[in-house]
């Protein structure tokens, strides 16, 4: 069976109306790596989560504390760019 | 100009009516880049902004492919959006022509007919229009200067309607309309004013209490249903014709179909054309008719959506249709002649089935030649494809 939507579903003309539902769209099982930040290494400079172009540092109390898996794509830059090289990109289950 | 008095003739040619129409209505925003035989439309779209007789923004862009990408953004964000081309100026909009109606943007664009270069070639015939058939755009087509005048005032009705939501072509053919002076009688603009109404842009971009995104990519689970959606707005469009059709006799008298028949009731064989060349074949008709032949004429008003049901019934029981092609696929037929045999389909028996591809580059077509159509398929001269005038 082909796999397509119903257009009875959709709106009309391939638009979105309503703001800020990307959050609705998961992008995680895009993924091949994970980044695994190593706590004791990191010294919370935030600099990951300016980079990370989903969003996906996650903070608390103005710690970094995780990785939102259900959107990242494991792109790879928070690795890349932590000064600290507290991220590592592993492999998952 | 002074405003014309209710039904009072004018004597006009084919792109000054539609400049006339586009006053009449007053769009929010007009962009466009001249071409031969569209250019009077724009210039004297713009002296009418220029004296301040309409409020329309004018933008003047680079290109064609800049005026139509900005046509459909400035209609996503909720104006009512026209402009027009020609040939090249069609074919370099090509790449937008398909987005700005999956984007389902009603812009209207008047295209003056004319070849497609090479040859290089500025007279008239329907190569710009055919190359942008698959688009997905509603097309209409006039006979004459009035119709031309007409469909631009017609064309939003349909374009607009809640259940359509298309971009539209008006075509008028280059030089033979566009060029040519005609009496037309026009409408009264508040009367035109009332019959268009109010723009109600579904989901406009600068609705900013209501955020939306518009033209995103698609992925193969989304991109066939959004395509699914733009067909079942063109079986819309056909009821929405025929109602905006009915409408716009009350306000001028001049009923339209969506295919238009001329004694094809008791006819055995008929043509089939479009534009301009519909005029002259009604001539042919009347000519033939004096010596007996029982032939009659039809033009597809509406081309896009093509009208199956309605040249179905025209068909019904003729013994011979000739589709008459005002411009050739290389290596195969005219481009209207597969549509008309596939409509022929819906009945029964097919009639004996004759393409005749003729008026390239604006070869000129007489009465006399029309006339020989007829005779050259009545006396078995004709073959399945023809090119009329063409020394072989």
């Amino acid at each position: 069976m082909v796999n397509i939507a119903n257009y009875n579903d959709l709106v009309v003309g391939d638009r979105v109306i309503e703001a800020g539902n990307s959050e609705n769209f998961q992008t995680g099982d895009w993924r091949s790596l994970i980044p695994v930040i190593d706590i004791d290494k990191c010294i919370d400079c935030f600099t990951c989560w300016i980079y990370c172009p989903d969003d996906c540092i996650i903070i608390k109390d103005d710690m970094i504390v995780g990785i939102k898996a259900t959107h990242c794509k494991g792109c790879g830059i928070c690795a890349k760019a932590c000064p600290k090289k507290a991220i590592t990109m592993t492999p998952e289950e | 100009m002074t405003m014309p008095k209710k039904h009072s003739d004018l004597a006009i040619n084919g792109d000054n009516a539609v400049a006339l129409a586009w006053k009449q209505i007053d769009p929010d925003v007009c962009a466009a880049y001249p071409i031969t035989p569209q250019t009077i439309i724009v210039e004297k779209f713009a002296e009418y902004i220029a004296d301040g007789e309409v409020t329309t923004e004018f933008v003047c862009v680079e290109s064609e492919h800049s005026a139509l990408t900005l046509c459909t953004t400035s209609c996503s964000a909720g104006a009512r959006t026209f402009t027009a081309t020609a040939s090249q100026g069609l074919a370099y909009m090509w790449e937008m022509l398909p987005i700005t109606s999956s984007m389902r943007v009603p812009v209207i664009m008047a295209v003056a007919n004319r070849a497609v270069s090479g040859p290089i070639n500025i007279n008239n015939d329907h190569g710009d229009v055919m190359s942008a058939r698959d688009c997905g755009w509603l097309t209409l087509f006039s006979e004459n200067v009035q119709q031309a005048y007409d469909m631009s005032i017609i064309a939003p009705r349909i374009a607009e309607h809640p259940d359509v939501q298309l971009p539209c072509l008006v075509n008028l053919d280059g030089f033979i309309l566009t060029h040519a002076i005609e009496r037309m009688t026009p409408i009264d603009t508040q009367i035109v004013k009332k019959f268009v109404g109010e723009f109600k842009p579904m989901h406009p971009l600068l609705d900013v209490k209501h955020p939306v995104s518009h033209n995103l990519m698609d992925g193969p689970l989304f991109y066939f249903p959004h395509k699914y959606q733009m067909v079942q707005a063109m079986n819309n469009a056909l009821k929405v014709a025929k109602d905006v059709f009915k409408e716009f006799a009350e306000i001028s008298g001049r009923e339209y179909h969506l295919v238009e028949e001329y004694m094809c009731e008791d006819a055995e064989s008929i043509a089939i054309v479009l534009g301009s060349s519909f005029g002259t074949m009604k001539e042919a008709v009347d000519q033939l008719r004096r010596e007996g032949m029982k032939v009659g004429v039809a033009m597809p008003r509406v081309f896009r959506p093509w009208p199956i049901e309605d040249l179905a019934k025209l068909m019904k029981g003729k013994k011979s249709v000739i589709v008459m092609d005002r411009h050739l696929s290389v290596g195969a037929y005219g481009p209207m002649f597969p549509e008309v045999c596939a409509a022929a389909l819906e009945n029964k028996d097919v009639p004996k089935m004759y393409n005749f591809i003729y008026g390239l580059g604006g070869a000129d077509t007489m009465v006399s030649d029309f006339m020989s159509v007829f005779k050259d398929v009545k006396d078995g001269r004709a073959t399945r494809i023809n090119y009329l005038g063409v020394k072989q």
